[in-house]
């Protein structure tokens, strides 16, 4: 085909990436890439005859004394036909690669593997079948993998430039988007929407493990509780389940209050009375958030019922524990 | 042309036209309370340069925070605030006013050979709304700036806690400056074309004209609306976007396209209406395909409505929705590829002089080529996701809205800046400029397409190493865009003040204008002028001692006086 070979010119430098597009990295990147340097092509093809009907036409019509413009038709069906029906052909071959692509593109296989997908300002949450979640992305080599995904609160969008990948993740709704990663290595994920003050260092990684090695490393990541301190587990926890959006470590207060010294205090509550922030406290806080409310913060804060595992609530008591 | 036009108006304006409309009246009042539709263009003239100065200075802080991937001297905050002021200036306050408002205002009546518009009292309340949404603008700028980007989208703008009511009325009250200057031009291009003037004998600018202004009255309003349903959200909390609130986000984004895309029709038009009349003047060649830029500039304004869902490829919009708007998306690109053959064929054989405002045109066509070629990678649908959002819709869209209607705002404007003021400006400068200009904006806009296809996301105050190089060179490009057009406004300041007295018709045009004096008088024409076809350049003869162009009935090429060699720079 002409693409494939106009991408063997210009668009195969190094591991078939080129100067436009990174290396492609999964099992669609070929075939966008394909499409774009056909258009590429077709593009670079009309720019030269434009600018170069342009430059001939200054260089010998150029203004000079004596020399009339010379009278030529005012219209003439035939060119004005070529050169709309030439184009015309041109962008329906165009559009229907990209109908085609933007098919394979949307349409995950039935057997892909499921990660769920949680945006929130500012940073994501991916979520194993086995309930693991981390805020870089892993996947098998070889796998399809299907993202589900939500936001919780304003629209964000996953978008990886190595698989060619981009979808929107839009608040109390699930979309979706799926790749098949094709080599091993670590690659960037963007939040490509606008999102607010954090948006563009809402990035993260995404890991490609050779086949095999990714149930290993699944199996791995989710003992980490056992494998560390319960603080440093606690740590983990607070970024990875997104307390961090709402609570700092270093005193200031953002949309709740921040747990740098806070335990063992007597602190206001809405109500007017007072409540010592100890285990019990915390505990009750993280599973029934609004039971007791503090004085001065909004009502805001979602339950972690039946997310976090007893061990997990216990480690996070234990980071805040050791925030002094 | 016939006899009479010639003499009636073969201009002395230093011995018998003593009084012009910028001379015959004095002091602020007379501009502040005129009616008179060319004072008005000039006014916009002023207004909607020191937008696109404002702009351009906040453009120019960005690209220089964006020098390094990491903060150099704007918080993410304050860069998000700067490029959401950025757009909205740019397109609102500049942009989507400049050609219409400022030269559309001072020229269409005159191309008509008409008094002035249908409706002066309206046009110049069009003129202070938009100085009250520009008003408002700088209050949200004051009152705790704007970050939502210029799109607006919900659910952040309905819970960020910046000034978004403030600016949306500000945008409301724009968008109603722009519906009456859009109905005035089409009341007067209907009912007051003078006699000879067929629809198929008007200038290409006001067929352009005429459709942005159908875009405008048409369009206008749903932006308006979408503006009050997203302030009476976060005011009154309504939920209409806002899913918490039962509202559906993506709503906005169809609501806020429905006119934004159209707008980009209402920012081209006019563009490749000033490109029509200067390509064919300065090749002194009949516009080739005439019937078919006319049609096409309507036929793109009603195609421009049915495209809007491209810019959600990735939004969720269901695929079939998205199949059908990338095909809609497609059938505008012909009727504007086709423009750009009709303007080449109209040098063919021509007999092209360099001049300032033909080097903006040719300028126009290299840059509109690749902003116009490169919406293909947009418009289809498997390139479009990975593309979507990135620098590469940046470079995109300012090829587009720079490249197209900046350069041919300038082209236009250097074009009929002898009328306007009456003063010739200095061509090697005004040359070099454009030169300038031209390399600043390719350097400034072209690494952005290439980062932004390896994967370079807009609206990015912090970025990856890997991609400094291109903002460098993207800065550099940017610096070098602000001197050339530092060079191009003192060029026209200094003819403002010592500039050459410019005679009637500098350039051997032919449509109505270059009828009357430079500067027009109060009321254009003495006497209607004769109407015959815009683009017969037969009857315009080069006479030293008026240092123009004169009307004359009888062709005698023998005696042609030698012209003016082309300037170099
Ligand atoms: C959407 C914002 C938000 C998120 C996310 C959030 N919280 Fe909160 N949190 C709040 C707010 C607001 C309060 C204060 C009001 C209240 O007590 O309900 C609060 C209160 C608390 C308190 C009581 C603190 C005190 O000083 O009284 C604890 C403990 C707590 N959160 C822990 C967590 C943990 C652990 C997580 C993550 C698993 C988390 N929060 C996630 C908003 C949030
Ligand atoms: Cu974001
Ligand atoms: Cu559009």
């Amino acid at each position: 085909m002409f693409s494939n070979w106009a991408s063997s010119m210009l668009f195969a430098q190094s591991e078939g990436g080129s100067l436009f597009l990174s290396p492609p990295s999964s099992t669609v990147a070929p075939m966008v890439d394909s499409l774009f340097s056909l258009i590429f092509w077709i593009s670079a093809f009309f720019f030269a005859l434009i600018v170069g009907l342009m430059v001939l036409f200054v260089v010998k019509y150029r203004r000079r004394n004596g020399v009339e413009a010379q009278k030529t038709a005012h219209h003439n069906l035939l060119l004005e036909a070529a050169w709309s029906i030439i184009p015309i052909i041109l962008v329906v071959v165009i559009f229907v690669e990209g109908v085609l692509g933007y098919l394979d593109l949307r349409n995950p296989p039935d057997d892909a593997y499921e990660i769920r997908v949680t945006g929130r300002k500012w940073n994501w949450a991916f979520q194993y079948p086995n309930g693991h979640v981390e805020n870089n992305l892993h996947v098998p080599m070889g796998v399809p993998v299907r993202l589900v995904m939500t936001s919780e609160d304003v629209i964000h969008s996953l978008y990886i430039p190595a698989f060619r990948v981009k979808m929107d993740l839009v608040p109390e709704r699930y979309t979706k988007a799926w790749f098949e990663a094709t080599r091993p290595g670590t690659y960037r994920l963007y939040c490509a929407e606008y999102c607010g003050t954090e948006h563009s260092n809402m990035t993260a990684n995404v890991v490609v493990h050779e086949p095999g090695e990714f149930e290993a490393w699944l199996e791995d990541a989710s003992n980490f509780l056992d494998k560390m301190p319960p603080a440093e587990a606690g740590k983990l926890l607070y970024e990875r389940r997104g307390c961090i959006q709402c609570h700092t470590i270093d005193g200031t207060s953002k949309t709740g209050p921040s747990f740098r010294g806070i335990f063992g205090t007597q602190q206001p509550l809405a109500d007017g009375s007072t409540v010592t922030v100890d285990e019990n406290y915390i505990r009750e806080s993280i599973l029934e958030p609004l039971t007791k409310v503090r004085a001065g913060y909004r009502p805001v804060m979602p339950t972690y019922r039946g997310q976090l595992k007893d061990a997990e609530i216990s480690a996070i008591i234990e980071f805040i524990k050791s925030l002094k | 042309m016939s006899a009479t036009v010639a003499t009636q108006s073969a201009p002395h304006p230093q011995a018998d036209a003593p009084t012009n409309y910028l001379t015959v009246t004095r002091g602020w009042r007379s501009w502040a309370f005129t009616l008179d539709h060319k004072r008005i263009g000039v006014m916009y003239l002023v207004a909607v340069l020191s937008a696109f100065l404002l702009g351009g200075i906040m453009a120019l802080i960005l690209r220089m925070e964006l020098v390094t991937p990491t903060r150099l001297f704007l918080s993410e905050d304050l860069y998000n605030h700067m490029f959401t002021l950025h757009g909205a200036v740019m397109t609102f306050l500049f942009i989507i006013p400049s050609i219409p408002a400022a030269l559309g205002n001072f020229l269409l009546p005159i191309m008509l050979g008409a008094k002035d518009l249908a409706f002066p009292r309206l046009n110049l309340a069009s003129f202070y709304l938009w100085v009250a949404g520009a008003i408002f603008f700088l209050l949200a700028i004051v009152l705790g700036g704007l970050d939502t980007g210029w799109t607006f989208y919900t659910p952040y703008s309905t819970t960020t806690n910046t000034s978004v009511v403030t600016a949306t009325i500000g945008a409301f009250v724009l968008g109603f400056s722009s519906i009456f200057t859009g109905l005035n031009f089409i009341a007067t291009i209907n009912t007051m074309r003078p006699p000879g003037m067929t629809w198929f004998r008007m200038p290409l600018f006001l067929w352009a004209l005429y459709a942005t202004s159908i875009i405008q009255v048409l369009a206008t309003p749903v932006l308006g609306i979408t503006l009050v349903l997203l302030a009476a959200e976060r005011v009154l909390g309504i939920g209409v976007f806002d899913p918490k609130l039962g509202g559906d986000p993506v709503l906005f984004q169809h609501f806020f396209w429905f006119y934004s895309h159209p707008a980009v029709y209402i920012m081209i038009l006019p563009a490749m209406g000033v490109i029509s009349e200067v390509v064919s003047v300065f090749s002194r060649k009949h516009i080739f395909g005439y019937r078919f830029i006319a049609y096409s500039s309507i036929a793109i304004a009603l195609l421009g409505f049915l495209v809007w869902g491209h810019h959600m490829f990735t939004s969720g919009q269901s695929q079939r929705a998205a199949i059908i708007f990338s095909g809609l998306t497609f059938s505008v690109s012909i009727p504007s590829a086709i423009k750009v053959f009709n303007w080449l064929t109209t040098m063919y054989k021509g007999s092209i002089w360099l001049a300032t405002p033909m080097c903006y045109a040719l300028a126009f066509i290299f840059l509109f080529g690749i902003g116009g070629l490169t919406g293909l990678f947009l418009g289809a649908l498997a390139t479009d996701v990975h593309l979507h959002d990135t620098y590469f819709v940046v470079a995109h869209f300012h090829y587009v809205m720079m490249g197209g209607t900046l350069i041919a705002f300038l082209a236009g404007l250097h074009y009929w800046w002898p009328k306007m003021f009456g003063r010739m400006y200095h061509e090697g400068w005004a040359q070099l400029a454009c030169f300038i200009v031209f390399v600043g904006l390719n350097l400034t806009f072209f690494p952005q397409f290439i980062m932004g296809s390896r994967g370079m996301p807009r609206r990015y105050a912090r970025y990856d190493a890997e991609f400094q190089p291109f903002h460098v060179m993207s800065t550099t490009g940017a610096l070098l865009l602000g001197v050339g057009l530092v060079i191009c406004a003192l060029v026209l300041w200094q003819s403002l003040r010592r500039g050459r007295k410019a005679p009637a018709n500098p350039w051997g045009g032919a449509t109505l204008e270059w009828h009357c004096a430079s500067p027009p008088p109060l009321e254009n024409f003495a006497v209607a002028p004769t109407v015959g076809d815009p683009y017969d350049f037969d009857g315009l003869v080069y006479k030293g001692e008026e240092e123009g162009y004169v009307f004359e009935p009888k062709k005698q090429p023998a005696k042609r006086e030698a012209e003016p060699e082309p300037a170099t720079v």
